[in-house]
């Protein structure tokens, strides 16, 4: 095992009284591809500026590529590409020049980002629109834009907060295989996502966050298997039903869990907690047995659905 | 892909990489600066030649027409008045580039669109985009001082030998007021219009009542501090100084030079500290 | 362009609208709107621009006054120096005002508040935009004008009762600049080409008999300068607050319905295009 090129170690930044980020430890391994997961406001974007050595930590310790990000923020930052959760292309500038004009942040030469902003450029299917003003470009094609920035200075480490936030599905399909090869490449992946199935696809490994703190740690099989059971039940009574309902069915699975629109029933069989269900008389106006995903694994640990 | 991988080797290309931007990371900015720039050039010569063709004409071949005409020539602080006004002008030019360059840009870069930020997601340090945008307007306004010299030249209107040295009077001065006001404008979370009030009881007051179009003495003295305050007073009687040879004792040339890089130095710090605080947060 | 214009008949069928797809009569609706959006954010602003011409004439009038002395008008009375510019500084703050309100805040609800496409959306007309708009921009100017005058009596620069007129001079004046700069503004697609109207306001500023007489510029530049707008307000007002009064004026208020006409023409139809055809 390499040593790990991120490690965070009680980290925490706080915002006057209020704690963002509280007391986090994680470590990620050269070539890794870890997630954050959590609900709106649980510090994702937060710990994401502090391994971007662009928010100084309230306390803790913190390392990125070996380096403390107080001391050698220029140095850590010329080996990372960052996709903020917001776009902040530059809007006086046309399409190929957001690129050409990043590159040079870095000190790189210009023939060098000229043939870069290129590929990229192709890679994010921008060919056409280079000469574009940035306001122009709809949501997806800004996100694209700022994904191909962040890859200018072919980056060790790639800091991703929802960078798929606003794709079209196959845009999004597109973007994850190219995260893949460059995790085959030897780059390591830092992301947060509101998305469970893309979670899913590229995290090796992930942490829940919840309020500033960690709520599990794993690989997703392996939360699943510790916070879910293997299958889930899901009915629907009609929304004035729901909770009326589930009173009757306590008992039924591993666990219940009663939702506004619908009641999830874990359990290892699901099939069998169907019937078990229209045994009782009770007749569903919808259901489904599903596999479980990462989704129970958020409810069960934050009590919220993902998708607020 | 047999390459050493870990952070050791990570660290050292790290700060391998890092080096040329601790150096260049300043001239990072400003060229781009400069790309923005290039994409209003029109404006910017045509300001920089229209303007000062039409101040100089106006007001140094119109209005001196009448005022020679009612005192004489030589009468106003013992030279024709298009002499006299001439290097005020070019003071004001050079206020008027920083009014525009480091007010609503700063705004632009810190929160409408928010670049200021990606720079800072690159190696680009906070200090360092301060100081790139200071260097690209320093460079834009000797441009278009060097316009204005050269038109006050063609109106024989800087009869000194040592009139050049007026561009660099006026730029320290645009720098002076420049500076102040880009720290000012950094500290805005939001234009609730506070950048109209400052071209309103700021910039507009210092550009009147500088000694700009006439000397600051025909002003009642309970009125003349704002000329002791206006880094425009300060930096028009040196440009003066040196376009026409006007006298003044040594002392108050040294003062305009202090006060001048004095503003201009603390306007710059205190830009530079807001920057960290506001883009590290 | 003929190309284009001979073109256009056989294409369009329909006939044009009557006025009342133009206009629903709630100009009104428009200004209770802009008056509620400035009124919530920036009204210290709006107060603020009254200052402006205080500022100048402070400066103009007072300091180099002292330089200037007395000046000719134009027809040959003889005035003291800030007299002389007082009047013309209110003819500039009302241009001033309205070329504000109807081309950079204009400009800026078109293109990026998307403002006007939700109004017509409504059962509102181009012509209820455009005039409630400049209403706007006129109640605005109105106050200021007030407020100026009332210093000018203070200091003693109103010379005659028929000063009492120049407040709707002013109106009109500046009724003139916003109808025209909205008519402009509503052509203009970029930042960069709303500087221009800037280099247009500079020279027309300071060249248009403010500080100053017509006669120290040779005749061809003085022919020009009383083709533009300005120079005909800075007379009409001028000869008001000094006195000097008479049938010449009505060229100058007639110039301004001209213009009003036109500008309102130009705004209506460009609207109509932009927004509903
Ligand atoms: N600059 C700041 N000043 C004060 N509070 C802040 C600041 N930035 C973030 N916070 C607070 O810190 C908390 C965590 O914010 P953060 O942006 O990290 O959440 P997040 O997990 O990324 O949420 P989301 O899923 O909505 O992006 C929030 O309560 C937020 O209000
Ligand atoms: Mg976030």
């Amino acid at each position: 095992m390499s040593e790990p090129v991120i490690v965070a170690n009680e980290l925490v930044k706080r915002y006057g009284e209020f704690a963002a980020v509280d007391r986090i430890s994680f470590e990620v391994a050269p070539g890794e591809s870890f997630g954050l997961l959590g609900p709106n406001g649980a510090g994702k974007s937060t710990t994401m500026r502090m391994v971007g050595a662009v928010s100084t930590r309230t306390g803790g310790e913190l390392s990125v590529l070996g380096l403390d990000p107080d001391r050698f923020g220029p140095e850590i930052r010329s080996q990372l590409g960052v996709v903020p959760q917001a776009d902040n292309l530059d809007a006086e500038l046309r399409v190929r020049e957001n690129l050409l004009v990043y590159g040079r942040y870095f000190g790189l030469p210009r023939k060098l980002v000229a043939e870069r902003a290129d590929e990229l450029l192709a890679f994010a299917q921008l060919e056409e629109k280079a000469k574009a003003k940035v306001d122009s470009l709809s949501g997806g094609m800004k996100r694209r834009l700022t994904i191909a920035r962040a890859l200018i200075n072919d980056p060790r480490i790639l800091l991703l907060d929802e960078p798929t936030t606003g794709l079209d599905p196959q845009a999004r399909h597109i973007l994850w295989d190219r995260l893949f090869r460059l995790k085959e490449q030897g780059t390591t992946l830092l992301l947060t996502t509101h998305y469970m199935d893309e979670a899913e696809q590229l995290c090796d490994r992930l942490v829940v966050v919840d309020k500033g703190t960690i709520m599990a740690e794993g690989t997703p099989a392996e939360l699943i298997r510790r916070y879910s059971t293997r299958e889930v039940l899901e009915v629907r009574f009609g929304s004035d039903r729901n909770s009326e309902v589930a009173a009757r069915l306590s008992g039924l699975g591993d666990r219940l869990e009663v939702l506004p629109d619908r009641i999830l029933v874990y359990s290892e069989n699901g099939e069998a907690e169907l019937v078990r269900l229209t045994d009782a008389g009770l007749h569903p106006i919808t259901s489904l047995v599903r596999r479980s995903s990462l989704e129970d694994v958020f409810l069960r640990l934050t009590g919220r659905s993902l998708i607020e | 892909m047999t390459t050493l991988t870990g952070p050791r080797s990570d660290s050292a290309r790290a700060i391998e990489a890092g080096r040329r931007s601790r150096t260049w990371g300043a001239w990072y900015v400003a060229e781009h600066r400069f790309r923005v720039m290039r994409s209003y050039t029109g404006t910017v010569v045509v300001a920089g030649i229209g303007s000062p063709l039409i101040y100089l004409y106006a007001l140094g071949v119109g209005l001196a027409t009448i005022v020679d005409a009612n005192l004489g020539a030589g009468a106003v602080d013992g030279v024709s008045y298009l002499v006299f006004v001439a290097p005020a002008l070019l003071a004001s030019a050079a206020i008027t580039v920083a009014s525009e360059e480091f007010t609503y840009p700063i705004m632009l870069g810190y929160k409408w669109n928010p670049t200021f930020t990606g720079m800072h997601a690159s190696p680009l340090q906070p200090a360092q985009i301060v100081d790139g945008v200071v260097i690209s307007v320093v460079i834009r306004m000797l441009v278009n001082l060097v316009l204005f010299y050269a038109l006050m030249l063609a109106f024989g209107a800087a009869p000194s030998p040592l009139g050049v040295f007026a561009i660099l009077a006026g730029a320290l001065g645009g720098l002076a007021f420049g500076t102040v006001i880009m720290a000012y404008t950094s500290t805005l979370e939001e234009d609730t219009g506070q950048l109209a009030m400052v071209m309103r009881f700021v910039v507009l007051p210092m550009t009147l009542f500088s000694g700009t179009f006439f000397p600051l003495s025909t002003f009642p003295v309970w009125l003349q501090w704002i000329g002791w305050v206006s880094p425009l007073w300060h930096s028009t009687e040196l440009a003066r100084v040196f376009s026409y040879g006007a006298a003044e004792p040594i002392w108050l040339t040294v003062v305009h030079v202090v006060v001048l890089v004095g503003l201009a130095v603390a306007g710059w710090m205190w830009a530079r500290r807001i920057a960290v605080r506001r883009l590290r947060k | 362009m003929t190309e284009l214009a001979d073109r256009r008949p056989a294409e369009s069928g329909p006939a044009p609208r009557p006025v009342r797809s133009l206009y629903a009569g709630n100009a009104r609706a428009v200004m209770f709107r802009g008056w509620r959006a400035t009124r919530s954010t920036n009204w210290l602003v709006v107060v603020s621009g009254f200052f402006e011409p205080i500022f100048y004439l402070l400066a103009m009038g007072i300091g180099l006054g002292t330089l200037v002395g007395t000046v000719t008008t134009a027809s040959g009375h003889e005035v003291a120096y800030p007299a002389f510019i007082a009047p013309a500084l209110l003819a500039v703050a009302a241009m001033n005002g309205a070329i504000y309100d109807s081309t950079w805040n204009v400009f800026f609800k078109m293109q990026f508040a998307k403002l006007y496409e939700g109004m017509l959306s409504t059962s509102l007309g181009p012509l209820d935009v455009a005039l409630g708009e400049i209403l706007l921009a006129l109640l605005r100017g109105a106050l200021y004008a007030v407020g100026f005058q009332l210093v000018m009596q203070a200091l003693g620069l109103n010379l005659s009762w028929w000063a009492l007129l120049a407040l709707p001079a002013v109106l009109l004046i500046a009724f003139g600049f916003a109808s025209l700069g909205m008519a402009i503004t509503s052509y203009m697609k970029t930042f960069q080409q709303m500087d221009w109207i800037n280099f247009v306001m500079l020279p027309m500023f300071l060249f248009s008999a403010t500080f100053y007489p017509l006669t120290v510029y040779p005749e061809w530049l003085q022919s020009i300068i009383q083709a533009l707008p300005l120079w005909h307000g800075v007379e009409l007002v001028r000869g008001l607050t000094t006195g000097d009064v008479g049938w010449g004026l009505l060229g100058h208020v007639l110039y301004y319905v001209v213009m009003i006409a036109i500008g309102l023409v130009f705004t209506t139809r460009r609207l109509r295009a932009l927004f509903l055809d």
